[in-house]
């Protein structure tokens, strides 16, 4: 199939980019143009401005706006500086081992399960108060602290913090090798340097340039969430995303307009977050160069190398602790405060889950294994296209920079559909599909959860195929192996794990959709993930409970298995273990 | 088993953004060995990528490679049956020994028993009977090195390429290797393009030596 007529690897990096950037751009106009009044449906058939005269009148406008702006930016540079702060002062050591085993489960479980624990911790009735109280703080019934929903938005940077950490640790753990990281640490420590100043010295520009989509993206996830923001962030006002998607579903249907205005308030607000971060960039690098010019040893960064591990450390203890209290809470019967364990165990919180989840975990599994496998797919199609474009010499590839240029456009397209705020192309993207018949179909939610997994899924699985040793193909070549003969017994197989795992990715990536599930979804297909979001306003903690870990159990089974099968299949080929 | 046709090079000239690495002109007989020798970073290899097939687009090259009357430069890699040794053996992790061997095996032989048989046959060849079903990596350097020769060997290939292909090796097993495949490839009338930057191998191979890239 890979193979057979050139012409299926040829026309794959049209259809990639054509589903990548068309759906966004539809997306666009579709909101765009309500924005400005104009939506025949709801007979708007005159351009007009009122609609964002309207919103600038709505109350509490500017409080929204300011969250999602400082939710966006804190999270986003919090990420980022304990990311690379550990790395830079754990590189090699026990603990950079011990997170990146945890790596795997730590991305599988979704935004919306996290941030469910996260509440489950940290609220005024949550574990870690049962657990000193009444001992430590005398309280016997729950104190009356706004912790989550808290107005500084602190209880939803936190859980941001909490995810965006392991996706930025991922990417990082891609670049390293790549930017020469090893033998610079150690040039810098042989010249005097301290272990975090030989870092930012000497790896940081190299190593920041390669991950900075991926911070960008990080930033503008963060600045437009909306499940995350429903369970954790502030309520008085929302942030913005939440407000937009209230608009979206209101019943009366000429709030749409104000919606779309919104969406489009939304993606100026994304705008300014970036301009504001490429500010923060230009302050780090000046901050950085004064250091360096100066010839600052740097030798005395214990405090900063502890806090870095410290934030880490927390992260990864934030994310696991959540699915235990989710786990503690799926079984808990009777649970007064101050208890740190339930007094009875009880089934009936699954009993009442189960009995609703058949459908949305159906569609659950349906739309992510079939976005995935598409994925999959279109990028080993990619992939293969681009190879055969490029047929490799023996030995390493002497092309030029032309060549890294393209790839590097191509990268930025991949990178569109994350960069954009989701709401803003959404709303359209709902209207064309309300047009073309596709919305509350299995066919037009798979489509719309295509476009954020296919991005994930080639970032997971390109450098594996591109790293694979291409002298494996030209010794095929030689044995007299045809192309797809090579790819089928020779390449598909030695690079089944990593096919596998980009597999798990993208099913996670899907099973983690929030807004695309409702509002391609309608309401009327659901997945466990809106369902759960759906859930937590009713405030049942025990269905609650059973749904995030069906949630983070999903992708977790999906990781497990692509770990387990390779290792099962080649039980006894020590040269595929890594 | 192989053709024993001589493998012709006519005019080849293989160039990187307009500066010529190679030119190169020659007749090499089945059973015997041209060397070309370089200094890494020469562009030695993309002479045998050129033959082989796989020559990465930014190089431009000139001239006709053909075995016999078959003229190699007008077929795609897989038609062209240009043997490859590599420095290191490149044994194919996921599959056995046997299997490693039998892949190679050439389309026209359909039944999977009897490409079996060869593989076993071939395994037997160079000592390594009752291998067979091992995994590849537990083999020593010597004997991946004897199953990689056998995988070529079987494919039937019009000629052999080697890449530097004792380089890796130490230096008791490196004369032990070099003699084998030299023998086994005049035994079945190969010509060969040796690419090296050893002496001692342009030495033992006795063939004509071309230089490339001295300055």
């Amino acid at each position: 199939m890979l193979a057979r007529g050139g012409w299926l690897t040829r026309a794959a990096p049209a259809a990639t980019v054509l589903l990548l950037i068309g759906p966004v751009i539809c997306g666009f106009l579709g909101t765009l143009l309500p924005a400005f009044g104009f939506l025949p449906g709801l007979g708007g058939k005159a351009v007009t401005l009122d609609h964002f005269r309207a919103l600038f009148e709505v109350p509490g406008l500017a409080g929204s706006v300011g969250h999602s702006l400082l939710t966006g930016l804190a999270s986003t540079l919090a990420s980022l500086l304990i990311t690379g702060i550990f790395i830079a002062s754990h590189f090699g050591t026990r603990a950079f081992a011990v997170i990146r085993r945890l790596i795997a489960p730590l991305l599988a479980v979704p935004h919306a399960a996290a941030a469910f624990g996260l509440a489950f911790l940290i609220a005024p009735s949550g574990l870690l108060l049962r657990l000193v109280s009444p001992s430590l703080t005398g309280f016997e019934r729950p104190p009356d602290f706004l912790i989550v929903h808290d107005p500084l938005g602190l209880a939803m940077i936190a859980g941001l913090i909490a995810k965006e950490i392991p996706f930025l640790f991922l990417i990082s753990l891609a670049v390293l090798p790549q930017s020469r990281s090893e033998p610079a640490l150690r040039l810098g420590r042989s010249l005097g340097y301290g272990r975090v100043a030989s870092f930012v010295f000497l790896v940081w520009p190299s190593y920041y340039r390669q991950i900075r989509l991926a911070v960008l993206a990080v930033l503008a996830y963060a600045t437009s969430v909306v499940d995350v923001a429903l369970i954790l962030g502030p309520q008085l006002p929302p942030t913005l995303p939440v407000r937009l998607l209230d608009w979206m579903n209101d019943p009366d249907l000429t709030r749409r307009y104000l919606a779309s205005a919104g969406a489009i308030l939304q993606l100026a607000v994304g705008g300014l977050a970036i301009l504001v971060w490429f500010g923060l960039e230009r302050v780090g690098a000046i901050l950085v160069t004064a250091l360096r010019a100066r010839g600052q040893r740097c030798r005395k960064d214990g405090v900063v190398r502890s806090l870095s591990l410290a934030g880490m450390g927390l992260a990864a203890a934030t994310v696991l602790a959540s699915i235990v209290v989710l786990g503690i809470w799926s079984v808990a019967g009777l649970w007064p405060f101050p208890e740190a364990f339930p007094q009875t165990l009880s089934w009936s919180g699954w009993q009442r889950a189960l009995a609703q989840m058949c459908s949305p975990l159906t569609t659950t599994l349906i739309v992510a294994i079939i976005a995935a496998l598409i994925s999959v797919v279109l990028t080993l199609l990619c992939l293969e296209n681009e190879f055969r474009d490029g047929q490799g010499d023996l030995r390493h590839s002497t092309a030029g920079s032309q060549r890294e240029s393209r790839s590097n456009k191509a990268l930025l397209i991949l990178y569109l559909p994350l960069i954009v705020p989701q709401i803003s192309f959404l709303f359209g993207m709902q209207y064309v599909a309300i047009l073309s018949g596709l919305d509350a179909t299995f066919a037009g939610l798979t489509l719309a959860h295509l476009v954020f997994v296919l991005p994930y899924v080639f970032l997971s699985l390109s450098d594996p195929w591109r790293g694979f040793d291409r002298r494996f193909d030209t010794l095929a070549a030689g044995l007299g192996m045809s192309r797809q003969r090579a790819l089928w017994r020779i390449r598909l197989p030695m690079l089944s794990r990593a096919i596998l795992t980009a597999f798990a990715v993208g099913f996670a990536v899907s099973v983690g959709q929030y807004l695309p599930t409702v509002l391609i979804g309608a309401g009327r297909l659901t997945t466990i993930t809106s369902e759960a979001v759906a859930l937590s306003s009713g405030g049942n903690r025990r269905v609650v409970g059973v749904y995030g870990l069906v949630q983070s159990g999903l992708p977790f089974l999906a990781f497990a298995i692509a770990i387990a099968l390779p290792v099962l299949l080649f039980r006894n080929r020590r040269g595929l273990r890594v | 088993m192989a053709d024993r046709s001589a493998l012709i090079l006519e005019d080849i000239s293989i160039r990187l953004h307009g500066r010529r690495l190679i030119a190169l002109a020659g007749r090499v007989e089945p059973g015997t060995v041209l060397t070309v020798m370089g200094p890494s970073g020469s562009g030695k290899s993309t002479l045998l990528a050129f033959i082989g097939g796989f020559l990465d687009p930014v190089f431009s090259a000139q001239g006709r490679v053909s075995s016999g009357a078959v003229v190699l430069t007008d077929l795609p890699a897989e038609e062209r049956r240009a043997g490859i040794l590599f420095q290191d053996p490149l044994l194919f992790p996921h599959l056995s020994v046997a299997d490693n061997i039998a892949i190679a095996v050439p389309g026209a032989v359909r039944s999977p028993r009897q490409r079996r048989q060869m593989a076993m046959a071939a395994l037997e060849r160079v000592g390594l009977a009752g291998f067979g079903k091992r995994d590849p990596e537990t083999l020593s350097g010597g004997q991946k090195a004897r199953v990689a020769l056998q995988r070529v060997l079987v494919s039937e290939p019009r000629l052999l390429l080697l890449d530097e292909p004792f380089s890796k090796l130490d230096a008791t097993l490196r004369d032990q290797v070099r003699e084998m495949v030299f023998a086994e490839a005049r035994t079945a009338g190969l010509p060969m393009i040796l690419v090296t930057h050893d002496a001692a191998d342009a030495v033992a191979a006795g063939g004509p030596v071309h230089n490339v890239g001295a300055e």
